[in-house]
């Protein structure tokens, strides 16, 4: 369960950084995003597939949140 | 020698391997690689910040040098005590040439070492009582010290001693902040995690320090340089790029560098990060808390100024756009001149550096103004993140090499024959006697500075007088000359 700071990138996309394994990965697709949560399964460009309960309010980024492994 | 080709570096790789027993020699694969420009992700291509293997030579520092020697170190108005034996502090005091203005000994610490010298009875007894001491004569001696680091060594972290407590004390006695930095040597597999740690110190001890102070009037153009360390002077040259751009720095992270500019910090608009390996994390953490957007900028050689101004300039009114175009003319007349001076005596010649931080990709375009070529280049203790920066920057088929080793690196430079080596000093000696050109690139060869305009000028001169140097010539005894040269004739003759 690795803190994972979220942030804008310069073109809107949302970057997927992991401190601790120096990850820094665009989200490809965020499973629930909508006015009032965000969440559910996110997946990255490279393949790899994290979740998180959906929050409600959608968080403002950036900001840290803590996510699992998504079960294959 | 002509470029090499994709195949022919992947062999050269190979062939360096070779020696390698089979664990040490799968290890190592994986941090050699050749650069293909079409990877996004270098961690398909080259493994990095992992233990070295034991038995070569590698070049990597301590965490110890990564939180003292580089991001504490140079904040110049505190005292920053090596705690533990005496030979880390002062073996590596004064080295970097930092630059800074003050007094030394009096306002400002930078070349002095403070160390608490750790004699058997205080591992045996454990040393917090002597630091307390050594607080208590710091702030007698030295009563302009705005605050004290505590810098761990090795025993620290082995015996157990409890510096944020003494810190926690010390610190209301005296009144001034105290900051324990847990960066004991043995952490992590370089200074890399040395440099985490230093920043995850400044985040927890010092940078919310003014929060509740709204007393700076602050302006919409403030700006702080983080990661710039004044070697030789570089904070300096880029400083006034900016402010002569109309932005006003607030903070200089950590050359010249004071604490209070560090607290105010989380007051600026935007955070320039030029080595973003030491200081990305506490930019992060600024963004997440404060709400300040960071950016990554180059000011080596004219091309990635005028780039790296442009870019910072879009984050502004049109009076910053203006103002960087302003600048960037400026100085137009001033490295026109110096390319049109060196570029002829430089053109073509081919380049291999092996350093640390963001100098292994951010030099390259400087060198690209002069003409020249970087075919090889690596990091001590890069992370996955600087590879990906790095693979852009350079050209295709060039060698890229993590943590190299002392061997890798020599039997590269016999085969791809630069005719120049940016390294460190432990690889200066060897590569100076092979006949090889070289500069310290880690604090210039005692010169610089070498960023900005006033940096590149100076850059451009001391590589051409490095290349160019007619020592290059005399490699040989004279009373073996005459017997080479006739060898070397038909050669000559041939080719």
């Amino acid at each position: 369960m690795p803190n994972v700071m979220i942030r804008r990138k310069d073109d809107g996309g949302l970057l997927f950084y992991v401190a601790k394994k120096d990850m820094e990965e665009t989200i490809a697709s965020v499973e629930t995003d909508t006015a009032d949560a965000w969440g559910g399964e996110v997946e990255l460009t490279d393949g790899s597939r994290w979740y998180i309960d959906p929050i409600s309010p959608p968080p403002s980024f950036p900001t840290t949140l803590r996510f699992k492994r998504a079960e294959v | 020698m002509a470029a090499m080709t994709r195949e022919e570096t992947q062999a050269l790789i190979q062939e360096v391997l070779e020696v390698y027993p089979e664990k040490a020699k799968k290890d190592r694969a994986k941090h050699l690689a050749v650069n293909d420009q079409s990877i996004e992700q270098s961690k398909k291509c080259i493994t990095s910040n992992r233990k070295s293997q034991p038995g070569v030579m590698t070049i990597r520092g301590c965490a110890y040098a990564g939180s003292k020697g580089v991001v504490w170190g140079p904040i110049k108005d505190m005292i920053h005590i090596s705690h533990g034996p005496v030979g880390c502090g002062q073996y590596s005091r004064a080295g970097r040439r930092n630059y800074y203005v003050g007094w030394t000994g009096v306002n400002t610490f930078g070349t002095m070492n403070f160390t608490s010298d750790f004699q058997e009875k205080d591992i045996v007894f454990g040393g917090d009582k002597k630091l307390a001491k050594i607080v208590d004569e710091i702030d007698q001696l030295f009563p302009l010290a705005k605050g004290i680091s505590v810098q761990s060594e090795c025993p620290i972290g082995l015996i157990g001693d409890d510096i944020e407590s003494v810190s926690k004390k010390k610190a209301k006695e005296i009144e001034k902040p105290i900051i324990p930095v847990r960066c004991e040597g043995f952490r992590g597999v370089s200074q890399s995690l040395g440099h985490h740690i230093a920043n995850d110190s400044i985040r927890d001890w010092v940078l919310h320090n003014r929060d509740g102070d709204t007393s700076f009037e602050s302006t919409p153009y403030d700006v702080a340089i983080i990661g710039d360390y004044n070697i030789g002077g570089d904070a300096w040259s880029s400083r006034i790029l900016l402010e002569e751009m109309g932005l006003r720095v607030v903070a200089q992270w950590s050359g010249d560098g004071t604490l209070s500019e560090m607290e105010l910090t989380p007051k600026v608009k935007l955070n320039l990060i030029h080595c973003y390996r030491s200081m990305n994390y506490i930019s992060r953490h600024m963004e997440e808390k404060y709400g300040i957007p960071w950016m990554e900028y180059n000011l080596f050689g004219p091309t990635k100024i005028a780039e790296s101004l442009r870019a910072i300039a879009e984050r502004f009114d049109d009076k910053i756009k203006e103002g960087a175009e302003r600048v960037i003319e400026k100085y137009q007349a001033q490295y026109d001149a110096v390319i049109a001076k060196y570029r002829p005596r430089l053109e073509g010649k081919r380049v291999m550096l092996y350093v640390g931080g963001l100098r292994p990709r951010h030099i390259i375009g400087a060198y690209e103004d002069l003409g020249m070529e970087v075919v090889g280049t690596g990091y001590e203790f890069a992370h996955n993140d600087d590879y990906d920066r790095t693979i852009k920057e350079m050209g295709n088929a060039t060698l890229l090499y993590d943590d190299v080793t002392g061997y890798e690196f020599e039997e590269f430079v016999k085969r791809v024959k630069p005719d120049l080596i940016g390294s460190g000093i432990k690889e200066k000696y060897i590569f100076q006697k092979m006949g090889v050109p070289f500069r310290q690139m880690h604090s210039w060869d005692y010169s610089g500075p070498y960023h900005g305009y006033d940096g590149f000028a100076i850059f451009a001169r001391d590589m051409d007088m490095t290349i160019n140097n007619p020592c290059w010539k005399s490699m040989q005894a004279p009373w073996l000359k005459s017997a080479a040269d006739d060898a070397a004739a038909p050669v000559a003759a041939s080719a």
